[in-house]
């Protein structure tokens, strides 16, 4: 490897640490949110080892919280978790071969499928090189996952001996949503779903049982419809 | 709901999950979508972010109410027009409501 391969790698290695510590103090809020919704600490950190995809987990929870019906609080996390379906279509041309194109173990990418989420799409897909592209996947996927448990734990801990509906715990949830939206938002198709299923929501809420509207407002990704 | 519907939840939604990043990193692999389809998946976080935040700040269960979480919502605003990182948005949030509770 030559020395600029080598700084590459640093660079890769210490961005993907970096967004670890940044995705830990998510967990951190997650944990918090999980527990003022009704779950317990076991349920919280068991929702993060095994689903490990923030915003289901946060979207699941806020129609816990709200006082929805099970299958209503699935449905608005499963839509979300669409995502890393797409994701893993674009992560496979590039994480799940080795440089001559033999495709890795089936038990490997097995393995790896359970970290193909927001955070390991946008560093990997950022690389130059397959071989960069691959330290990026595992080393995010690593690092996110140990930070992401370890943050729920502690927040779900914290949440479970602290008085959450005067701390204003419950802001936490349409904060981290609000937080994670901008992303979204930056072609004018999304800015139009977004209003969509804000007024969506909005209007359907008093008619329909809870959790219900969130699935109504995906409704707005008929914008994308027109070419 | 009950603590057995709420473990149902999760185990359902771990295996949803899981089961959509195999069935595109594993099962289908590095095949392209139709771009009609793509199109929309890609609009599904606008469209349900959006309407978890409205549901969050301005409903309680089934009515449509305005209350501290609204001042809290104006403060993650602020905050995130700011560019502020994703736990400050967060706790100013939380400060916020929890002042206004306070002294409400």
């Amino acid at each position: 490897m030559t020395e600029s391969q080598g700084d590459a790698r640093k660079q890769v290695v210490n961005a993907s640490l970096t967004l670890g510590a940044a995705v830990g103090v998510t967990a951190l809020s997650f944990g918090l949110a999980a527990v003022s919704a009704g779950a317990s600490v076991w349920q919280a950190c068991t929702l993060s080892f095994f689903t490990f995809t923030g915003a289901s987990q946060f979207s699941a929870m806020s129609v816990v919280g709200a006082g929805g019906s099970p299958a209503a609080a699935f449905g608005g996390a499963a839509l979300l978790a669409v995502r890393n379906f797409v994701y893993g279509l674009v992560l496979a041309g590039r994480v799940a071969h080795d440089d001559e194109g033999r495709r890795f173990s089936l038990g490997r990418r097995l393995v790896a499928a359970h970290f193909v989420i927001d955070e390991t799409t946008a560093m990997t897909t950022a690389q130059s090189s397959p071989r960069l592209a691959r330290t990026a996947f595992w080393v995010t996927a690593l690092s996110l996952f140990i930070t992401w448990n370890l943050g729920t734990l502690v927040g779900a801990l914290a949440g479970s001996v602290l008085d959450t509906r005067a701390l204003g715990f419950d802001a936490a949830f349409p904060a981290a949503f609000l937080a994670m939206l901008p992303a979204h938002l930056r072609t004018s198709r999304g800015r139009a779903a977004a209003v969509t299923g804000a007024v969506v929501c909005l209007a359907l809420t008093p008619f329909v049982p809870v959790g219900v509207a969130i699935l109504v407002a995906v409704v707005g990704i008929l914008f994308g419809v027109r070419p | 709901m009950s603590d057995a519907e709420l473990w149902w939840l999760i185990i359902g939604l771990s295996a949803a999950s899981y089961g959509l990043k195999i069935a595109g990193f594993v099962v289908v692999g590095g095949r392209t979508m139709p771009p009609v389809l793509e199109r929309c998946l890609a609009l599904i976080p606008a469209s349900l972010l959006a309407a978890l935040v409205v549901k969050d700040t301005f409903t309680t269960a089934q009515d449509v109410v305005v209350d501290a979480r609204a001042v809290g919502l104006l403060v993650a605003l602020i905050a995130v027009w700011r560019k502020a990182p994703f736990i400050v948005v967060v706790l100013a949030a939380m400060a916020a409501t929890a002042i206004v509770r306070a002294i409400s």
